[in-house]
């Protein structure tokens, strides 16, 4: 009887220490450990001496050169992250918590995929890069179609999303995701940056005629252009849908010729933009007179590299860019400075935006202690900095669109090199193209998926 | 001059008008598709030649060309080699000012060589597209006659994605601009030439392509008509065997009559480079709708790829068109598809289609 009760009483007491220990190990991290509530998501490191990033951009396909510029806009990342080369834009990141040996410690390293700058494309390579090769992050691609579809993919896979090119208003509008974040501009800021630029230079009497491509990024364009353009008083003439990859846009130009419109919007990127203005120009647009004025083109969204396609075409064409290497603040020169010593020419718009973004989220690890993406997330919401190209920027919390100086440029009349085919003509200041975060709707989601 | 203007009178009216701008812009849409179909008629035409004579599906016809323009790409490159002085301004990498050769040497002349770069790559184009179009056909395509269509189409189609990735290697992804000659770079005013108003204009090289491609199409059918050489091709398409028999190398001459056809495809791609700045992608774009430009004028029929090119290619334009489009949205989109339905329904050998072709 004795005995038993011994027994009892040691299990009892053996039992309330087990507890009290149990119960101490688990509450510990919450206290002292920074970041250990997190200890179970996907892809968690732990205790690896490195991580793994997912570059997914379009390495074939029509965008494929943009692809490649992305890729290694994300390759010289990578190196300024794990402290070797020059350090690029970390030297003149502010509000910088990264200190140039990796991320929290860990070695930084990718892997690739391709988009084909198609939407199911893009989502298996991000799924079987999440999945397989265990990435904390996904980043770029060149299309808004793509940025969505894998940014709602990431969503439901509790892997953040950092985008690359996308320029739609949606992506940050109605199909924003907690997950996802841009740094890129949107067609929205575009309008109202080069609205004002195009009334100084063209009037306010003017009659426009959209040609747009025929996809959630040409119909934002469409709308963003034709909000700013008809607040200045020009009237929309037509706004004509054009397949994606038409290739020969004659039976789409020549409606404009008589069609009493004096100004052509092209709602088109990339290869689109190259055919449709080169062609627009044979048909003599550009010598043409409409109403007693001159007959203008306007490209809303320019890209350095795809414009080279259109040659001569595009010189005097007004439109806007992200960000172009011409730029002399400090951060754009020490970016042009690495990647031109690094690969022998100037880096793309897509290329300083990809590169951003992943020094961003390197920070905002560093910053929140943890990898666990909630916090993450939380340390780029309502993240301000400068020092890395346009200005001061803040990513605004209510829909993760970054908010910086936009840039209106024109074709470069006299070019002194192959790369000298966009002239800045202004730096729109930020507070012109900020807007309410409610206005383009959407709903970011939950924290924890 | 108003749109109601013809010949000096005047048609005050505004029912006049419209009439004017809708005549213009029908007369615009045809010619539209004039130009388009002549494209397609170029591509089909190798396409069903070879089809019609060595019974195969060459699914890498698009790529020969996607080749030709290439040409046009390359000779552009070689005649554009640039004496290059650094801009010292840039120093974080090499930016060059660049003066071709050719126009230091010899200044203006120099530089009209460079800007004629595209009708004088058709002299380039003519014996480089022979030799691959022979080299592809003696290398690779001959040791598929006797094998299923279905091998046929998988090898050819797999020579046309290795083609497009060399050149993608060499040329990167990106549309190269190659304009045409400056002087005809613009526009003609075809509706003064016609006495229907100055505002009907349309693009001078755009109306040199439709005149090429008429050129060509005939010198190929007058070529099979009018020659020996032809008359034994006509007569190998028709029955192989016997023309065999007769003692007539039908392959050697079939090796040929493949090289042909990638010279038409080729001259059709430079010609073509200036309306659309060649990529890599550009062959695989026209290939489908050449396909089913074939199918549509009936599989081997020569003058059936011809009417077909050009019937497709002007109810393709006019279906792009506004009002059209009101009425039937995306229409301009699925047309082809929709004529290539109603036909093979009625007709199934297509509109000129030989009976016994593909019908075994």
């Amino acid at each position: 009887m004795s005995e038993d009760k011994k027994t009892s009483e040691l299990s009892r007491r053996g039992f309330m220490k087990v507890s009290a220990a149990a119960m101490a190990a688990a509450s510990t991290p919450m206290f002292f450990t920074k970041g250990a509530w997190a200890a179970d998501f996907r892809n968690n490191p732990g205790n690896a001496g490195s991580v793994k990033l997912g570059f997914n951009v379009p390495q074939t396909g029509a965008y494929a050169d943009e692809g490649a510029d992305e890729l290694r806009a994300y390759k010289l990342a990578v190196k300024h992250l794990n402290g070797e080369g020059d350090g690029g834009m970390l030297n003149t990141m502010t509000n910088k918590a990264l200190k140039g040996n990796g991320v929290l410690g860990k070695k930084v390293e990718y892997v690739t995929g391709d988009t084909q700058t198609k939407s199911d494309a893009a989502r298996s390579s991000a799924k079987r890069m999440i999945e397989k090769d265990g990435v904390l992050m996904v980043t770029g691609g060149s299309s808004s179609g793509v940025a969505i579809a894998v940014q709602g993919l990431c969503q439901e896979m509790g892997i953040i999303f950092m985008a690359g090119l996308t320029h739609s208003n949606d992506t940050t509008g109605k199909d924003k995701r907690r997950y996802g974040f841009r740094h890129f501009f949107n067609t929205e800021m575009s309008g109202a940056a080069l609205g004002p630029v195009l009334e100084k230079e063209f009037g306010k009497d003017r009659v426009a005629y959209h040609l747009t491509a025929d996809y959630t990024w040409g119909w934002s364009q469409e709308g963003s252009i034709k909000k700013y353009t008809e607040q200045l008083g020009w009237q929309t003439k037509a706004a004509v849908r054009t397949p994606l990859g038409a290739g020969d846009f004659s039976q789409y130009i020549t409606p404009v010729l008589n069609s009493g419109a004096d100004v052509l919007v092209l709602n088109h990127y990339g290869k689109d933009m190259v055919n449709s203005l080169t062609q627009a120009v044979q048909f003599g647009l550009r010598d043409k007179q409409a109403n007693g004025k001159d007959f203008q083109i306007v490209v809303p969204l320019f890209s350095r590299l795809m414009a080279q396609g259109a040659g001569a075409n595009i010189k005097g064409i007004y439109g806007t860019t992200n960000w172009n290497w011409s730029l002399t603040d400090e951060g754009s020169k020490a970016f042009v400075k690495s990647f031109g010593q690094e690969y022998g020419f100037p880096p793309s718009q897509a290329a300083h935006t990809c590169y951003v973004q992943t020094l961003l989220y390197a920070n905002a690890c560093e910053m929140a202690g943890t990898f666990y993406p909630p916090e993450v997330i939380k340390a780029l919401e309502g993240f301000k900095f400068d020092g890395m190209g346009n200005g001061p920027t803040e990513y605004r919390a209510e829909d993760h669109q970054c908010f910086k100086d936009v840039l209106v440029v024109r074709g470069n009349e006299n070019p002194t090199s192959k790369f000298d085919l966009l002239q800045v003509v202004q730096e729109v200041p930020r507070a012109q193209v900020e807007y309410p975060a409610d206005m383009l709707g959407g709903d970011l989601g939950p924290y924890k998926v | 001059m108003a749109a109601g203007q013809l010949a000096g009178r005047q048609f005050p009216s505004i029912s006049h008008l419209t009439v004017w701008t809708v005549m213009d812009a029908l007369i615009l849409q045809l010619l539209n598709g004039l130009d388009k179909g002549g494209a397609y008629a170029l591509i089909a035409l190798g396409l069903t030649l070879v089809f019609g004579t060595l019974g195969v599906v060459n699914f890498a016809h698009g790529a020969l060309f996607m080749l030709g323009a290439f040409c046009a790409v390359t000779l552009q490159n070689v005649l554009t080699i640039s004496k290059k002085v650094k801009d010292e301004s840039i120093t974080f990498f090499d930016a060059y000012k660049e003066t071709p050769y050719l126009e230091i040497w010899w200044g203006d002349t120099g530089a009209a060589i460079i800007d004629w770069v595209v009708p004088i790559s058709i002299i380039l184009a003519i014996p480089i597209m022979l030799a691959i179009g022979v080299a592809m056909e003696r290398g690779l395509i001959r040791h598929f006659y006797k094998r299923p269509h279905a091998e046929q189409i998988l090898v050819t189609f797999g020579l046309a994605i290795v083609l497009q990735e060399i050149i993608k290697s060499f040329f990167g992804a990106n549309p190269i601009p190659t304009p045409a000659p400056d002087i005809i770079s613009g526009s003609a005013n075809i509706g003064m030439m016609l006495g229907l108003g100055e505002s009907l204009v349309y693009p001078w090289w755009r109306l040199i392509y439709l005149l090429f491609a008429g050129v060509v199409i005939f010198a190929v059918f007058a070529f099979l008509q009018f020659t020996t050489f032809g008359m034994v091709v006509r007569a190998g398409m028709q029955d192989r065997e016997t023309v065999g028999l007769l003692g007539i190398n039908v392959e050697r001459r079939f090796t040929i009559v493949f090289g042909i056809a990638a010279i038409v495809a080729g001259l059709a791609g430079v010609m073509y480079a200036p309306i659309l700045p060649p990529d890599y992608h550009m062959g695989m774009d026209f290939l489908v709708l050449s396909f089913v430009v074939v199918v549509v004028g009936g599989m081997g029929s020569l003058p059936g790829a011809v009417a077909a090119g050009f019937l497709l290619g002007i109810l393709q334009s006019f279906a792009s068109m506004t009002e059209v489009k009101a009425i039937l949205p995306g229409i301009d989109q699925i047309i082809i598809y929709l004529v290539a339905v109603v036909i093979l329904l009625t007709r199934p050998r297509g509109l000129m289609g030989r009976k016994g072709v593909m019908e075994d």
